[in-house]
């Protein structure tokens, strides 16, 4: 069993070190812009942040829509922390206002306070709210979403958070370097490395005992309760745990738009996590992942002809026109929900077995519809 | 031979209904004890009580010689109050913990409807009731740094699987064990929180009458293995009759009898309210 267990972990490692190395390469290949490295960033901060959302949702079993709120913390935190002294007591960014903060750190330490931030937010929320069962959490953790959101465009607020206006300048993407140099570091690699070792981190709980714990509480609280598992402790960990990184992820949502402004956090962002999650599967990392990459090549890039006026080589500016990429990306997302109601993967992990398993029913269907021809 | 287990005056009221009226009873170490009483007598709602899932609404319960939970009618409720001895615990300081407090304590119960965790396997399901003993904190479990606690913990969870007779199942889904097994894992969930005190709910509901003679022989063998007291409700009477110790027979919520099994199936009220009618139809 040990053996099967080391097979499994050997082909794991193999097949991420194969995605990191493309990645890699096609950084060393491509043009820069071109809208590949948008889908895989962008796909990748998703993933992290539909993760995030995942271990509250799917494995502790709380239903919480706070997540676009947890975002705009960490995004505002990093790019505060990390825009360079000269520019903040310039007028370039902030116009209106004097910054109060008068001292910019790095880009680890920036990305690490955000999550910091998000978590401590989270905790507080977490001693009245968490007390509240499913939809009412749903409903809490939303409204706290948008008064945050509020609270930062607050005039008061301005010399920390430049009011309405957009924070730019920060140590976005295209700023980044190795440590201690000034060489360019590549940002869609950046991006893959933060998200990869969070994700991981977030494995590595859901398989301790704390997230034995995490999903004894979402298959039956009563028994859990009577197991000797604090409902009320654990349900925190996990909300400031998921907070945590979820302002990793609002940071890195920031680098990648190098720029900053709450507008960008509305509740739409929730629900298009919230859709990623269930469309991946609830209680899957690996669905949760496949389908952020899905979801943003999907909306960003596959579908972009029906706006444009052509699409698979078909014209029709007509047809074709701003708004129905929309119609159509709805209506595949509701064949996906009404023919995958547990999601793409359901609650299990994707797997060499699996696959093989896969491909031999496939094998066995076949024959037999051959047998039943024959 | 020393009191593990003490009600004394214990009401619970939901609104206006009294569902378990002024119960004293008291488990002595190593006895089994049953509690027994026709439908809607107040039994589970007792087990609820003493395991933290309800707050009593009047009474003290005492484990090890001290009072775990302590409360008495105070506000709306002391108007409202339809049970008695009101003020006999009015000055005592309220204490009101939470199940998992309960368990931590040493007191293991299962429940009348099985609930065992959905989504795990039988391995997973004790590996899960071991966390109570955990000691690492969340960052040297997920950066693996207790790797030797939760080797422990997996040894402990093969230990207690090999002697249930669980072993060969460790890899099924929990709910796709035939029922006895279940019964079977969620007493053996139990007993990974090492209980000195396990409350059985209805261990045999739902058994046939051979399945109900293996489970006697296996409440004793547990009971003698781990050094157990057991408290529990049953409906079977060959059940209680052949294990218990002594029995407590409540019925409305008020306590009617309690004796060895031999007085109460004697006792003219036990009759009454419950013998005679349930058993001999």
């Amino acid at each position: 069993m040990d053996k099967e267990k080391r097979n499994h972990l050997i082909r794991l490692f193999v097949a991420i070190a194969l995605v990191y190395g493309m990645v890699a390469v096609l950084e060393a290949t491509l043009r820069p812009t071109s809208i590949v490295f948008t889908v895989l960033r962008k796909g990748a901060i998703y993933s992290l942040v539909a993760v995030s959302m995942n271990l509250l949702n799917g494995f502790t079993g709380l239903f919480s829509l706070g997540q676009a709120g947890f975002m705009l913390l960490g995004a505002y935190t990093y790019a505060i922390l990390t825009m360079p002294t000269a520019v903040k007591e310039s007028d370039r960014v902030y116009r209106y206002y004097d910054c109060i903060v008068h001292f910019d750190t790095g880009v680890i330490v920036g990305l690490i306070a955000a999550g910091l931030v998000a978590a401590l937010f989270a905790f507080l929320i977490g001693l009245p709210v968490l007390r509240l069962k499913s939809d009412y959490l749903a409903i809490a953790t939303l409204g706290f979403a948008e008064i945050i959101r509020a609270i930062f465009q607050w005039d008061v607020l301005g010399p920390l958070t430049n009011g309405a206006n957009l924070l730019r300048e920060f140590k976005d993407l295209s700023r980044i370097t190795l440590p201690f140099s000034d060489i360019p570091f590549p940002p869609t690699l950046f991006v893959f490395i933060v998200v990869g070792i969070c994700i991981l981190l977030i494995v590595l709980l859901i398989n301790s005992t704390y997230g034995r714990a995490f999903k004894a509480i979402r298959d039956d609280e009563i028994a859990a309760e009577a197991m000797g598992i604090s409902l009320f402790r654990h349900k925190e960990l996990s909300f400031v745990i998921s907070s945590f990184f979820a302002g990793v992820s609002g940071a890195l949502l920031a680098m990648f738009q190098y720029t900053v402004q709450a507008q960008q956090f509305r509740t739409v962002l929730t629900y298009e996590l919230l859709l990623i999650v269930v469309i991946g599967g609830i209680g899957s990392i690996s669905g949760s992942c496949i389908a952020s990459f899905l979801y943003i090549a999907l909306s960003e890039w596959w579908l972009r002809g029906l706006d444009m006026g052509r699409f698979l080589g078909i014209d029709a500016p007509d047809l074709f026109r701003s708004g129905f990429r929309r119609l159509v990306f709805s209506v595949i997302i509701m064949v996906i929900v009404l023919f995958f109601s547990r999601g793409i993967m359901g609650d299990k992990e994707l797997s060499f077995e699996r696959f093989k398993d896969g491909m031999k029913g496939m094998k066995a269907r076949l024959a037999r519809t051959k047998e039943v021809k024959g | 031979m020393s009191t593990l287990l003490e009600l004394e005056h214990v009401t619970m009221q939901f609104g206006g209904v009294v569902a378990v009226n002024d119960l004293s009873l008291h488990v002595d170490d190593d006895e089994i004890i049953a509690l027994i009483g026709p439908n809607g007598a107040g039994k589970t709602t007792a087990f609820n009580c003493i395991t933290g899932v309800y707050e009593p609404t009047n009474g003290r319960i005492s484990f090890e010689g001290r009072p775990i939970i302590v409360n008495h009618p105070s506000g709306r409720m002391r108007k409202m109050y339809g049970g008695s001895e009101a003020d006999l615990f009015a000055d005592d300081r309220v204490i009101d913990p939470t199940p998992d407090q309960i368990t931590k304590l040493g007191i293991a119960r299962t429940f009348q409807n099985i609930r065992l965790f959905r989504s795990m396997n039988v391995f997973d399901n004790v590996l899960t009731a071991m966390h109570i003993r955990a000691k690492a904190n969340v960052f040297s479990s997920v950066f693996r740094l207790s790797w030797r606690e939760e080797r422990q913990m997996r040894r402990e969870t093969e230990k207690l699987l090999r002697e249930q007779g669980l072993w060969e199942h460790r890899d099924e889904k929990a709910t796709s064990l035939p029922y006895g097994f279940q019964r079977r894992l969620e007493i053996a969930r139990a007993l990974a929180t090492q209980p000195r005190l396990l409350l059985l709910d209805e261990p045999a509901a739902g058994m046939n009458p051979q399945e109900t003679l293996e489970l006697s022989a296996f409440i004793r063998e547990i009971k003698e293995r781990y050094g157990l007291t057991v408290l529990m409700i049953e409906h079977h009477m060959d059940l209680v009759m052949g294990i218990s110790d002594r029995v407590y027979v409540l019925d409305f919520g008020s306590l009617i009898a309690d004796g060895t099994p031999d007085e109460i199936q004697a006792d003219q009220r036990v009759i009454d309210a419950y013998l005679g009618v349930s058993e001999d139809v």
